[in-house]
C-alpha cells in the first residue's frame, strides 16, 4: 500500500534523471540551431555582389549611415533576410503542427493543398485584381482557411481518417496549382519572376512592406500554437486518449488548424509557397531531437535555416540565380518519393 | 485514503446517427470495487464506456460523477478523478517508456507550468506498481504486448484518478499475461481503493477478477451483480445466444462457464467416467 503512494527515491531518481537527460539533449539541439539561424542570417546581410564586413553590416542593422552598405544591406538584404527567417519560422511551426496533430508526416500543409490554396488567393488577389498589402493577406487567409474547410469536410466520413485527408490533399493541392498557372497565364503580361513566387516561392524584390505582416502574424499565431504543445503532445496518443486526459480535442484541433493556417496563409502572401520546407522541418527536426519532446520550436528553426540556407545557395552557388523555391523543392521532393515508397513497402497507411 | 466517488448511469441512450446503441440504461458502479461489463459483439459494451468517460455525448439521459453529469466537468477536473485506457490508444514513433507515462500527468499541469517533483513521483509509482521501471529508459516500441500494455496502465495510473475505466485490458494478449494485468488491476483496486470498470471479452476471467459484473444484451442491462448470481446458464443463453453449463471454478470458488456447441459435448456420465468425449 505504501509502496504504491511513495515510490522508492531511487525510481524517482531514474525518471528525474532519464527527463533531464532528453530535455537537455532537446535544449542543446535548439541552441545550435538558433546559432545556425544567426549565422546563416549574418551570412545572408554580408555577401552579394559586394561583400560588406560584419561590423559594417552591424552599423547598418542598428541604424548608422554606412556610404553603400545602408542602401545594399539595410533596403535589399535586410528585408529579404528577415523574410527568410520568418516565413521560414512561420512554414516549419504551421508545418510540424499539422504532421503531429494529424500524426503523419504526409500530412503537411505544403502537401495536402493549403499552402497552394493561398498561393492561388494571393496571385489572384496581385496579378487580376490589383491588390496590395493586408488585402492580399486577408486573401490568402481566407483561401487556405477554405481548403482546409474543403479538405476536412471531403474528407470526413465517421471522423476524419488520415490517408483519406492525404488524398484529397494532394488533389485539392494539383487543383490550386491549376489555378495558380490560369491565373498567371490571364494576366497577359507574364511575368516569369511573379509567376515562379506563385508556383514555388521566391524571396526576390522582398520589401519591408511585405515582411512588417508576416513577422505581425508571427508574433500573433506563434505563442497561440506555443500555448498547444501539451495538448498537441496528447493529442499524438489518439484522440480518445487525448480526450481521457482532459483534452478537449475538437477545440484544440480549431485553434491550432487556425493558428497554423494563418502562419501559412501570411507567409505565402509574401513569398510564395516555398516547396517543401513545411513538409521536411519537422521530420528533420525529430531526427535531430530523437524522441525527446515537443518539435515545435525545433521545426520552426529548422525551417528558418532551410530557407536561408536554400536562398543563399540559389542565389550564389550556381551560375544561375534561382529562387529559392527551386533548391527547397529540390530537396523535398526525394524525401516525399521516399516516404510514398517506404509506407508501400511496409504495406501501411500512408 | 482514496475518495469515494459515486459514478451512475441514469436513463443512458447512446446513438451512432440513427443507430441506438443504448436504450435507458440505469447503471451504478459500486465504488471502491471492481465492475466488469460482458456482453456480445456490439452489444454496447465499449460505447458504454466511451460515454461515461464522455467521449460519447449522451442522446438522453445522464452519466453521474459525485451526482454532477460528466459532461457539464471541465474537461481537466474530470480527468482528475477519472481515467480511461481506450482499446487501441497510439504510442508515437521513438517514445520513450517514462516520456509516455509521463503524458498521464496532463491533467495535473497548465499550460506553460513546469514538470514538477509531484510529476517525477507520480510517474515513478505508476512505473513501480506496474513492474516496469526497469523499463523506464527503453522505446515503447521495442516492448512485447504484455509490457506496452503494463506501460499504458502505468500512464493511466501517473494520472492519478479514484476511477479507472478500461476497454478490453487483455486483448491481444496470451493468456499469462490476461492473467498478470487482471492480478495488476486487482492489487491496484486492494491497495489503493480505485473504482474499476472494465469491458472484458472473456467471461470467466470476468466472472473471477470482478466484484460486480454486468451483463449487457441488446444494449440493456440483462443482469447486473455478484458474478455467482449473474452467470447462469440462463443468463448466457439470452445474452450470447449460447447453450453452456455453469459449474463451481474449483480454483476460484466463481462460476465458471463451459459453452456447448454442436460438436465435443459428450453426456456428462461419460465425461464422469473418463471416456473422451466423440
Amino acid at each position: 500500500m505504501t509502496a504504491v503512494v511513495s515510490p522508492p527515491p531511487s525510481t524517482v531518481d531514474t525518471v528525474a534523471r532519464g527527463r533531464v537527460r532528453r530535455a537537455s539533449r532537446r535544449r542543446l539541439v535548439i541552441t545550435v540551431l538558433a546559432v545556425a539561424v544567426v549565422v546563416a542570417f549574418a551570412v545572408t546581410l554580408m555577401v552579394g555582389r559586394t561583400f560588406y564586413p560584419p561590423g559594417d553590416v552591424l552599423r547598418v542593422v542598428l541604424g548608422s549611415d554606412v556610404p553603400g552598405a545602408s542602401f545594399t544591406v539595410g533596403r535589399l538584404r535586410l528585408p529579404r533576410a528577415v523574410l527568410a527567417v520568418v516565413a521560414g519560422l512561420s512554414f516549419g511551426l504551421a508545418g510540424v503542427t499539422f504532421q503531429t496533430m494529424l500524426r503523419n508526416p504526409l500530412a503537411s500543409p505544403d502537401v495536402i493543398g493549403i499552402t497552394s490554396g493561398a498561393s492561388a488567393a494571393a496571385a489572384f488577389a496581385i496579378v487580376i485584381l490589383g491588390w496590395s498589402g493586408t488585402a492580399v493577406s486577408v486573401t490568402a487567409i481566407v483561401a487556405a482557411l477554405g481548403v482546409a474547410l474543403l479538405i476536412y469536410t471531403l474528407a470526413f466520413k465517421d471522423g476524419v481518417a488520415g490517408t483519406r485527408l492525404i488524398l484529397i490533399g494532394i488533389g485539392v493541392a494539383a487543383m490550386c496549382k491549376s489555378i495558380t498557372s490560369y491565373v498567371l497565364s490571364k494576366a497577359g503580361a507574364w511575368d516569369f519572376a511573379e509567376a515562379l513566387r506563385w508556383l514555388t516561392g521566391s524571396l526576390n524584390g522582398s520589401t519591408w512592406e511585405a515582411t512588417v505582416p508576416t513577422l505581425i502574424a508571427l508574433l500573433v499565431f506563434g505563442p497561440v500554437l506555443l500555448g498547444q504543445t501539451r495538448n498537441l503532445s496528447a493529442l499524438q496518443l489518439g484522440d480518445d486518449t487525448a480526450s481521457a486526459l482532459g483534452v478537449r480535442v475538437e477545440r484544440t484541433r480549431v485553434i491550432a488548424i487556425v493558428a497554423a493556417v494563418g502562419l501559412i496563409a501570411f507567409a505565402t502572401a509574401a513569398c510564395g509557397p516555398i516547396a517543401f520546407v513545411s513538409f521536411l522541418a519537422g521530420p528533420i527536426a525529430a531526427r535531430l531531437v530523437g524522441p525527446n519532446g515537443s518539435l515545435l520550436v525545433p521545426a520552426a528553426l529548422v525551417g528558418a535555416l532551410l530557407v536561408l540556407v536554400a536562398d543563399l545557395c540559389g542565389q550564389y552557388a550556381f551560375g544561375t540565380r534561382y529562387p529559392v523555391g527551386v533548391v527547397t523543392g529540390v530537396l523535398g521532393a526525394p524525401y516525399l518519393i521516399y516516404l510514398i515508397v517506404r509506407s508501400n513497402r511496409t504495406g501501411g497507411s500512408l | 485514503m482514496t475518495a469515494i466517488h459515486s459514478l451512475a448511469a441514469e436513463d443512458l441512450t447512446l446513438a451512432y446517427g440513427d443507430r441506438t446503441v443504448i436504450e435507458g440504461l440505469d447503471l451504478l458502479v459500486p465504488p471502491g470495487r471492481i465492475t466488469a461489463v460482458v456482453g456480445a459483439n456490439a452489444c454496447g459494451k465499449s460505447t458504454l464506456l466511451r460515454s461515461m468517460s464522455r467521449l460519447l455525448a449522451p442522446r438522453g439521459g445522464r452519466v453521474l460523477l459525485d451526482g454532477k453529469a460528466v459532461h457539464r466537468l471541465p474537461a481537466k477536473e474530470l480527468a482528475r478523478t477519472l481515467g480511461l485506457l481506450p482499446q487501441s490508444p497510439i504510442a508515437p514513433e521513438g517514445i520513450t517508456v517514462a516520456d509516455l507515462v509521463g503524458r498521464g500527468r496532463h491533467p495535473h499541469q497548465r499550460v506553460f507550468s513546469r514538470w514538477s517533483a509531484a510529476d517525477d513521483a507520480a510517474v515513478a509509482a505508476a512505473l513501480d506498481a506496474t513492474e516496469t521501471t526497469p523499463l523506464a529508459d527503453r522505446a515503447v516500441d521495442e516492448l512485447s504486448g504484455g509490457q506496452r500494455q503494463r506501460v499504458w496502465i502505468a500512464m493511466a495510473l501517473a494520472q492519478q484518478t479514484d476511477v479507472l475505466l478500461l476497454d478490453e485490458p487483455t486483448t491481444f494478449l496470451d493468456v499469462a499475461h490476461q492473467i498478470e494485468v487482471l492480478d495488476l488491476l486487482t492489487d491496484l483496486n486492494r491497495a489503493r481503493g480505485t473504482t474499476i470498470v472494465m469491458v472484458l471479452h472473456d467471461l470467466n476471467l470476468a466472472a473471477r477478477y470482478a466484484d460486480h459484473l454486468v451483463a449487457l444484451s441488446g444494449g440493456r442491462i440483462h443482469a447486473a451483480g455478484e458474478p455467482a448470481d449473474v452467470l447462469t446458464e440462463e443468463c448466457v443463453r439470452a445474452v450470447f445466444g449460447l447453450e453452456s453449463q455453469v459449474i463451481v471454478d474449483p480454483t476460484s470458488g466463481k462460476p465458471l462457464m463451459l459453452p456447448m456447441g454442436r460438436h465435443h459435448t459428450a453426456p456428462r456420465a461419460d465425461v464422469l467416467q473418463g471416456t473422451p468425449g466423440s
